[in-house]
C-alpha cells in the first residue's frame, strides 16, 4: 500500500500508478530530469544552486532536521575527491517513507542525488538502503541502470562535462547503519560503529574523503525545490519549516500508511487523513518523531501543528516524520518495553554508557512490566538515562534514553500501577483486541 | 601552537594536540581506558569525559583536538560525574573477582574504581558470562573481565600488523575473540597482555605464579636480537616469574617480542647445569667448583704446552656480556691463542682486516622511524627483529617507501613498495643491480665491476623508489651476514647508501653483535676465526654460552670438530646430550637475569645491568669463572673484583655508546659472480631457535613459530621434482648427510631453492646454512 | 533434515565469485573491502549459511583479514552463522507492528509449527526469528522471507497461506 492521502502532492505525485510508475520513462512524463538537464545546460554555478537550496529552507528528513543547504555548503571546494551518500537505511521503528519513496519514484532520488553531486562537486555517490527492504534495493539498481543506460549517470552526462556514477549498498540488519558515520563505516565494509566527531563527513567522510550525506527524502525533494524555486517552496510550510513532508503513520488508526501534507497541518488533520482512531477508541499516546523521539499523550499532540517548531515546543521532535499512534488499550510499560528491547538490541556496543546501559534500562522495564518491579525503579530508570545521556559517540544512547524518560514522564501512575499491583493498568484482553489481529470474538 | 587551560593552568601545546596529550604534558591525570598513545583513538570506553567550556556535553579528552583558547575542567562537578557514570557502568558486567584475578594490584580499572566508583552498584540484574577464547600458550583469557576498549584488536591490527582479534557481534553481547579456532600467533602478541587495562588478557606462562606486591623488580637488558630492549624483570624468592618491557622510546618503545618476554622461562629448565662436571675415563661426575676449575685449567694449560697456544679455540656466543667475551678472549690469549670468535653464523670473513671500523646500525635505532626510503636486505625481518619490522610497518603507514631484497617472501605485514627475490647466490648480483640502476637515476658513476650487468625490473623498482627519498637507510639483516658473499652484500650497501646520500648498516643479529668487537673477541693476526677453527679443528676449545651444533654456520662441521678434540672446556647455563658427548669439563655459569653485565646494542648503545636472581644452584657469573679461571693459569691482568672493573677495562670510557664504528670496507675489486649449481638452501634460523635460552622456554616452544623445519619450496619446485605439499622428503647435502622432512609450499620462494631452518636439531646433520642440496620423496 | 552440509567446500561457485566481482566494481579499485557485506549475502545465499570456512573464502577472496569479516558477519542480523531451514521466517514484533498485531502473528506461527523464535522444525523447513523493524510498519504484520521477500499484512488467513508454501 503506497499513499494514503495528501494534501500537497509533491514528493508523491508519482506514486498515483503504485508499483506501476516508478520507471524512467514515467518519471520524464512526469517532467523528470527537467531540473538536471536545466542545471547542466545553463551552466548553474554551484554556488546559485546551494543558494537555492538554502533558501527553500528545506531541512533534513532524516530526523536531525538539520538545514540542507547550508550542509551543503560546508563542503570544501578543492578537495579532489568527494561523495554524495543518500542514506535510505531507514530502520527507526515507525519510519517508512523512504521505501514507498524508492519503489514508486527511485528516480526523483536519483536526480536529487546527481544535482548534489553537481552542487557539492562529488563524481560519486552510493545509497545505502536498509537491508531488509532488498526487493527496494533490486528495483533501484534496476533504476540505476536505466539512468545510466540514458546518459544521465556516467561519464559527461548530457555531453555536459559533468561526470558522476552513483551505486546502491545494502545493509544486512543493523539500525545503527541508520546513524550518518555508522552508515559510512558499513559502506567501507566494517561493522556500522559510529565515529567520533569532529571531524564531520564533510571533512573527513566516506574512505576519509569529503562527504555530504542526506535522506532519502531529502535528496527527493531537490528536483521539486529547483522546479518551483526555493521561495516557493519554504512558503508551502511555515518559516522555518520549509515545504512538505511525508509522515508514516502507524498504529491505532484505521489506514496506517504515508501521507504527503505541508509542514504546519495540525496533527488532527493527520490523524483523521488516516481515517481516524481504529475502532472510534481514545487517543492514548503519539510517538511523533520515530521511536526515538519523546512520547506525548494524546491531548498534548492534538494541539500541535506538524512541524520542528510545534512538537519541539511540546516536548519531542518531529524526526523523521514517523507518527505512532496509541490507543486505550495500550499498556504503555509494554510499550516501552519493546521499546527498550530494540534500543538493547541495536546498540552497536562501542561506547561503554550505551553498550551496558540499554541492556540496564531494558531489564529493569522488563523486570517492572513481569510484575517483579521495585517502588526506587522508575528512580533508577532516570538515574540511568542521566547517566547515558550525552556521553557516548552517537545519538542511539539518547535515543534509547528519551522513551523511557518520557514514558515515565507522562504515564507515571501506570508504571507505579504495575510496580505496585505487578501487572498492568490495562486488561490483558482489551491489550489483545487492540491489534486488530483477532477477529472480534475469535480465540 | 594553541594555548589552553586546563583546571586553570596555561600551557602550548602542538596544533592537532588532544586534551588527554595536554593534560600529560602538564602532569595532569585523566581517568581512561581505550586510549593509548601508541594505539589509534577508539574514544568508546568515555572515561576521560571532562568539561570543555562552552561545550553542551562532556568530551572524550583521547578524541578531543584543542583549540585556541579551549577552557578543559577535569574535576569539575559535570566532568566527575560523567566519569562516575562511565564507571557504573563498566563495572555492572564486571565480576569484580579481584581476589582471585592475576592482575589484582596492577589493574587498571581496580584502580580508578576506588576513585570513581560508588561502594555499592545499584545494578541488580543478571551479570553478563563471556567465554573464554583459546589465543595459544603465551596468552591467558578470562572474557567475562574484558571492558571492550578494543586496545587489543587494535594492536594486532596496528603494531602487529594483522588483525587477529575483532569485537563479534554487537551491544551487550560484543565480544573480543580470534577467528573461529585461531590462535594470536604473532610474534608480538605478549603485548596485548599489557595493553589489556583489566584481567582479561593474562600471562599464560605466569598465571596464578604470584601477586605483583609480591614480585622484586630489576631493570634489565634483552639476551637476544640486537635490539637491545629494555626489561624489567620480576623475582620471587629468586625466581624470575616475569619479564615486561621497561619503556624505552630510543630503543623498543613500549614493546616486547615474545621471545623477549617469555624466554625466562628457559631459566628454570630441567637442562640446567648447575654442578660443575668432568668427565674421567668417560665417566661424567659431579665436582666441586675447585676441582673442576683446576682440571679445566690443567687441561687448557697441558694442550698449549704441548702444541702451542693455536691447538687452542675459543668460540663465543654472541650472546655473552661484554664482560664474558673480554676475559674470554683475554683467557685464550693469555694461553698464545687467537683463535677467537663470537661470530659463529658468519661464513663469509673476507672483510676482516680490511673494516674501518666495527660494523653497527650505522644510525640511531630510532633513526630508523625516520627515514622515508627503506631498502631491507637479506633479512627474515619480522622474526628476527620484530620491533624493527614494527617500526618500519609504521614509518610504511605514514608514507615512507620500504623495499626488500631477499630471497624469500615471507609475509612481512609491511605495505612494501617493491621487492627482488632471488636464490641466495643471486642476491650480490640483484643488490648490483639496485646500485646500478640508482647511480644512474642520481648521475653518480657505478663501480667498474657493475658495468656488463643488466637491470632487472625488480632492481629498477626498488632504485626508484629510493632515488626519489631524502632520508634514504639500506639495512643489512641476518641472512645477508650470514649470506656466503657478506662482504661483497655489505661493499654493495656502502655503495648504495654513498649514492643516494643516506645511511647504512647491520641489524645486529645477537645481543652482543657490537659487543663482541669491542670486547676484542675476534681473531687477531694469524688467528682463526670461527669457521676456520672448526674446519680446521683444534686439540682443545674453550666454548662459551653456546651450542654450536646449533648456534654454527655449519652444525654438523662443529660437532664434528668438537668431538675429535682432546679437551674441550664449555662454559655453559644448560647441558645437553651433546656438551655430554664431547666436553671434558662443564662449568655452570649465570644466564642472563643471574649476572651483571652488559650488551652494546646495534646502534653501539653501551647497556649495563645487574643480576636480577641468584644463581641457580652452583653456577656463578661466567666473568667470575674466567676469572678464575686466568688466576689458575697465573695470567696477568685478571684481578677483578666486579664486573664493572671488567667493563671498564674492556670498553674504558666508553659509558654510553662504543666508540670506532664504521662500517666502512675496502674489499678491493668485487666478484658478482654465482656458483650454485642444484638446489640452494636458503637458511632461516627460526626465532625460537635462535639461543640456548629460547630454545628451552616451553610456552614458546609451544607457539605457532615454533613448528618443526620443514623442506620449503615452490609449487614450480614441488611439480619438477614430483611432490606434492605434505609428502616426507630426504634432504641431502654432500652425499651422505641427510634429513627426513615435510615438504611445504612456499609460494614467496624463488626458483631453484629449498628452504630449511637451521639450528634445529632435525637439520643440524645438513651442515653448512648456504649449501647445495639434494631433495627426493623419501 | 535439509541443513546445508557443513562439509560444503568453503570456496565459491564461479557464479557467485562472478556476483561478487560485480559488487567490486562499484568501489574505488583499494577499496575492496567495501563489498565484503554483499559477498557474505551471496555466500549464504549459495551454502544456505555462513560456515566460518567461508567467512575466511570470502575475506581472503577481498584481500581482508577474516577475523574482520567475521566481524561484519556477527554485526549484521541477517547474516546465519548456524544452519537455518530452508524457509527463513522473520516476524517483525517491534512496538508499531505490536500495535497492529506483530507480536500475535509471531504467536501464531509459532503456535502452527510447534517452534519457538530461533528455533527450526523438525523437518529442518522453517527457522523462525524475531526481527525488529524493517520500515514497513504502515504494512503491519510483515514478515520476511528468507531475508528478501517481504510479507504485508499477515493477518491469520495469510499467514497460512505462506506456511503452506513453506513445503
Ligand atoms: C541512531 C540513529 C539512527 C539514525 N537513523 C537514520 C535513518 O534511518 N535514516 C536517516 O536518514 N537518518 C538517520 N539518522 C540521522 C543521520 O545520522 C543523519 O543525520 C541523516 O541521515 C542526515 O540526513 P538529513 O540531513 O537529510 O536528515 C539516524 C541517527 C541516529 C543517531
Ligand atoms: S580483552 Fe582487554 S584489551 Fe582487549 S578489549 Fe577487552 S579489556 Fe580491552
Ligand atoms: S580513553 Fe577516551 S574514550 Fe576511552
Amino acid at each position: 500500500m503506497a499513499l494514503i492521502d495528501t494534501i500537497n502532492p509533491l514528493l508523491t505525485t508519482g506514486w498515483a500508478k503504485g508499483d506501476a510508475g516508478w520507471s524512467l520513462k514515467d518519471y520524464e512524463a512526469r517532467g523528470g530530469y527537467k531540473q538536471l538537464r536545466r542545471v547542466l545546460e545553463s551552466k548553474m554555478s554551484q554556488d546559485d544552486l546551494i543558494a537555492e537550496v538554502k533558501k527553500s529552507v528545506l531541512r533534513g528528513r532524516g530526523g536531525a532536521g538539520f538545514p540542507t543547504g547550508l550542509k551543503w555548503s560546508f563542503m570544501p571546494k578543492a578537495a579532489p575527491v568527494k561523495y554524495v551518500v543518500c542514506n535510505t537505511d531507514e530502520g527507526e521503528p515507525g519510519t517508512f517513507k523512504d521505501r514507498d519513496l524508492m519503489r514508486f519514484d527511485p528516480h526523483s532520488v536519483i536526480e536529487g542525488m546527481i544535482i548534489a553531486g553537481y552542487a557539492v562537486g562529488a563524481k560519486a555517490g552510493y545509497n545505502y538502503i536498509h537491508g531488509e527492504i532488498f526487493e527496494t534495493y533490486e528495483r533501484f539498481e534496476e533504476a540505476l541502470d536505466q539512468a545510466r543506460a540514458a546518459g544521465y549517470l556516467g561519464d559527461n552526462i548530457l555531453g555536459s562535462g559533468f561526470s558522476f556514477d552513483l551505486f546502491a549498498h545494502h545493509g544486512w540488519g543493523a539500525y545503527i547503519c541508520g546513524e550518518e558515520t555508522g552508515l559510512l563505516e558499513s559502506i567501507e565494509g566494517k561493522k556500522g560503529q559510529p565515529r567520533f566527531k569532529p571531524p564531520f563527513p564533510a571533512n573527513f567522510g566516506l574512505y576519509g574523503k569529503p562527504t555530504t550525506i542526506n535522506n532519502t527524502e531529502t535528496f527527493a525533494a531537490i528536483p521539486f525545490i529547483l522546479g518551483m524555486g526555493g521561495e516557493a517552496y519554504l512558503n508551502l510550510g511555515k518559516p522555518n519549516n520549509g515545504g512538505t513532508k511525508l509522515f508514516s503513520v502507524s498504529g491505532h488508526v484505521n489506514r496506517p500508511g504515508n501521507f504527503e501534507v505541508p509542514m504546519g497541518t495540525p496533527f488532527s488533520k493527520l490523524l483523521e487523513m488516516a481515517g481516524g482512531m481504529r475502532g472510534g477508541r481514545k487517543l492514548k499516546a503519539v510517538i511523533p518523531g520515530g521511536s526515538s523521539a519523546p512520547v506525548l499523550p494524546g491531548d498534548v499532540i492534538m494541539d500541535c501543528t506538524m512541524d520542528y517548531d510545534s512538537i519541539a515546543k511540546a516536548g519531542s521532535m518531529l524526526g523523521s516524520g514517523a507518527v505512532i499512534v496509541m490507543d486505550e488499550t495500550v499498556c504503555m510499560v509494554k510499550a516501552l518495553e519493546r521499546l527498550s528491547y530494540f534500543y538493547y538490541e541495536e546498540s552497536c556496543g562501542q561506547c561503554t554508557p550505551c553498550r551496558e546501559g540499554s541492556g540496564w534500562l531494558y531489564r529493569v522495564v522488563h523486570r517492572i512490566e513481569h510484575g517483579e518491579g521495585r517502588p526506587e525503579d522508575l528512580d533508577l530508570l532516570n538515574r540511568v538515562t542521566d547517566n547515558m545521556m550525552g556521553k557516548t559517540i552517537c545519538a542511539l544512547a539518547d535515543a534509547a534514553a528519551f522513551p523511557v524518560r518520557s514514558f515515565i514522564k507522562h504515564f507515571q501512575s501506570e508504571f507505579e500501577y504495575h510496580i505496585e499491583n505487578k501487572k498492568c493498568l490495562v486488561d490483558p484482553e482489551v491489550q489483545r483486541m487492540g491489534s486488530g489481529f483477532f477477529k472480534a470474538g475469535a480465540a | 601552537m594553541v594555548e589552553i587551560e586546563i583546571d586553570g593552568k596555561t600551557l602550548q601545546v602542538e596544533d592537532g594536540s588532544t586534551v588527554i596529550e595536554a593534560a600529560h604534558k602538564l602532569g595532569t591525570y585523566i581517568p581512561h581506558f581505550c586510549y593509548h598513545k601508541k594505539l589509534s583513538i577508539a574514544a568508546n570506553c568515555r572515561m576521560c569525559l571532562v568539561q570543555v567550556e562552552k561545550a553542551p556535553k562532556p568530551m572524550p579528552a583521547c578524541a578531543t583536538i584543542v583549540t585556541n583558547g579551549m577552557k578543559v575542567f577535569t574535576h569539575s562537578d559535570l566532568a566527575v560525574k560523567a566519569q562516575k557514570a562511565v564507571m557504573e557502568f563498566l563495572l555492572i558486567n564486571h565480576p569484580l573477582d579481584c581476589p582471585i584475578c592475576d592482575q589484582g594490584g596492577e589493574c587498571q580499572l581496580q584502580d580508578l574504581a576506588v576513585g570513581y566508583g560508588e561502594s555499592a552498584s545499584k545494578y541488580e540484574e543478571e551479570k553478563r558470562v563471556v567465554p573464554d577464547k583459546d589465543l595459544g600458550p603465551l596468552v591467558s583469557t578470562d572474557m567475562t573481565r574484558c571492558i571492550n576498549c578494543t586496545r587489543c584488536i587494535r594492536f594486532t591490527a596496528e603494531i602487529a600488523g594483522f588483525m587477529e582479534l575483532g569485537q563479534s557481534y554487537r551491544g551487550e553481547r560484543a565480544e573480543v575473540m580470534p577467528f573461529i579456532g585461531k590462535t594470536v600467533d604473532t610474534e608480538l602478541s605478549g603485548n596485548i597482555i599489557d595493553l589489556c587495562p583489566v584481567g582479561a588478557l593474562t600471562s599464560k606462562p605466569f598465571r596464578f605464579a604470584a601477586r605483583t606486591w609480591e614480585l622484586s623488580r630489576r631493570k634489565s637488558v634483552s639476551p637476544h636480537d640486537a635490539l637491545g630492549s629494555n626489561l624489567i624483570v620480576q623475582t620471587k624468592h629468586d625466581k624470575v616469574l616475569r619479564v615486561l618491557p621497561l619503556e624505552n622510546d630510543e630503543i623498543n618503545e613500549c614493546w616486547l617480542s615474545d621471545k623477549e618476554r617469555f624466554s625466562y622461562q628457559g631459566l628454570s629448565s630441567s637442562d640446567r647445569l648447575t654442578k660443575p662436571m668432568v668427565k674421567q675415563g668417560g665417566e661424567w661426575k659431579e665436582v666441586d667448583w675447585n676441582v673442576a676449575l683446576d682440571y679445566a685449567a690443567h687441561a687448557l694449560r697441558d694442550v698449549a704446552k704441548t702444541h702451542g697456544g693455536a691447538a687452542i679455540g675459543g668460540l663465543l656466543s654472541p650472546h655473552s656480556t661484554v664482560e664474558e667475551l673480554y676475559l674470554a678472549q683475554k683467557l685464550l690469549r693469555g694461553l698464545g691463542s687467537e683463535n677467537v670468535d663470537f661470530r659463529l653464523r658468519q661464513s663469509d670473513f673476507s672483510a676482516d682486516g680490511k673494516r674501518a671500523g666495527i660494523p653497527s646500525l650505522g644510525m640511531k635505532i630510532a633513526d630508523i622511524s625516520g627515514l622515508d626510503r627503506v631498502l631491507v636486505v637479506g633479512s627474515f625481518l619480522r622474526k628476527d627483529h620484530p620491533l624493527i619490522a614494527q617500526r618500519l610497518r609504521q614509518s610504511a603507514k605514514k608514507g615512507a617507501q620500504v623495499s626488500i631484497l631477499h630471497s624469500a617472501n615471507d609475509d612481512l605485514l609491511i605495505n612494501l613498495t617493491a621487492r627482488a627475490i632471488a636464490a641466495p647466490s643471486q642476491l650480490p648480483a640483484l643488490l648490483a643491480q639496485v646500485v646500478k640502476a640508482v647511480c644512474a637515476l642520481k648521475g653518480a658513476s657505478a663501480d667498474a665491476a657493475l658495468s656488463a650487468l643488466a637491470v632487472s625490473a625488480e632492481a629498477q623498482a626498488i632504485a626508484q623508489s629510493l632515488a626519489s627519498g631524502s632520508n634514504t637507510g639500506v639495512l643489512l639483516g641476518n641472512f645477508a651476514q650470514q649470506h656466503p658473499q657478506a662482504a661483497t652484500l655489505q661493499a654493495l650497501a656502502g655503495q648504495l647508501a654513498k649514492a643516494l646520500g643516506g645511511k647504512f648498516g647491520f641489524l645486529g643479529e645477537a645481543a652482543n653483535s657490537v659487543g663482541g668487537y669491542a670486547a676484542k673477541a675476534v681473531p687477531g693476526a694469524g688467528g682463526l676465526n670461527a669457521a676456520a677453527m672448526i674446519k680446521d679443528p683444534r686439540q682443545a676449545y674453550v666454548v662459551l654460552g653456546a651450542e654450536p651444533e646449533l648456534d654454527c654456520a655449519d652444525g654438523a662441521q662443529a660437532l664434528a670438530a668438537l668431538q675429535k678434540s682432546a679437551v674441550t672446556v664449555v662454559l655453559t647455563p644448560f647441558k645437553s646430550q651433546a656438551m655430554l658427548d664431547y666436553a671434558a669439563v662443564l662449568l655452570p655459569v649465570a644466564p642472563f637475569a643471574e649476572t651483571s653485565g652488559t650488551f652494546v646494542n646495534t646502534e653501539g648503545r653501551v647497556q649495563s645491568f645487574y643480576a636480577a636472581a641468584k644463581s641457580l644452584g652452583d653456577a656463578r657469573p661466567a666473568w667470575k669463572v674466567l676469572r678464575v679461571l686466568g688466576n689458575l693459569l697465573a695470567l696477568n691482568g685478571f684481578e677483578f673484583n666486579s664486573s664493572e672493573d671488567v667493563r671498564s677495562e674492556a670498553l674504558g670510557s666508553q659509558t654510553e655508546f662504543v666508540s670506532g664504528l664504521d662500517n666502512g670496507l675496502s674489499l678491493g675489486a668485487l666478484n658478482l659472480s654465482a656458483s650454485a649449481a642444484g638446489i640452494e638452501r636458503v637458511t632461516d634460523v627460526p626465532i625460537h631457535f635462535a639461543d640456548a635460552l629460547v630454545r628451552r622456554a616451553p610456552a614458546l616452544q609451544r607457539a605457532a613459530d615454533s613448528a618443526a623445519p620443514t623442506a620449503r619450496m615452490n609449487a614450480a619446485m614441488l611439480s619438477r621434482l614430483g611432490l606434492a605439499a605434505g609428502d616426507l622428503v630426504k634432504v641431502g647435502a654432500g652425499g651422505t648427510a641427510n634429513a627426513s622432512l615435510v615438504a611445504q609450499l612456499d609460494a614467496g620462494l624463488p626458483d631453484g631453492v629449498v628452504r630449511v631452518a637451521a639450528a634445529h636439531a632435525a637439520t643440524v646433520a645438513l651442515g653448512p646454512m648456504s649449501a647445495v642440496l639434494s631433495v627426493e620423496k623419501a | 533434515m535439509n541443513t546445508p552440509n557443513t562439509m560444503l567446500s568453503p570456496e565459491l561457485s564461479p557464479e557467485s565469485l562472478k556476483k561478487i566481482d560485480r559488487e567490486v566494481a562499484k568501489y574505488p579499485a583499494d577499496q575492496k573491502q567495501s563489498a565484503v557485506m554483499a559477498a557474505l549475502v551471496i555466500a549464504q545465499d549459495e551454502k544456505g549459511w555462513l560456515p566460518k570456512e567461508t567467512i575466511a573464502a570470502v575475506a581472503t577472496y577481498l584481500g581482508m583479514a577474516p577475523m574482520a569479516a567475521y566481524e561484519v558477519a556477527s554485526f549484521y542480523n541477517m547474516y546465519d552463522l548456524h544452519p537455518v531451514g530452508k524457509y527463513k521466517i522473520t516476524v517483525c514484533t517491534n512496538l508499531p507492528c505490536a500495535l497492529s498485531g506483530g507480536v500475535h502473528a509471531a504467536d501464531y506461527v509459532k503456535q502452527k509449527l510447534g517452534i519457538d523464535f530461533n528455533e527450526t522444525t523438525p523437518d529442518g523447513m522453517v527457522t523462525l526469528k524475531e526481527g525488529e523493524c524493517m520500515g514497513a510498519c504502515g504494512d503491519a504484520p510483515v514478515m520476511l522471507v528468507n531475508n528478501k521477500r517481504m510479507c504485508s499484512f499477515m493477518l491469520p488467513e495469510q499467514i497460512d497461506k505462506l506456511l503452506a508454501e513453506c513445503k
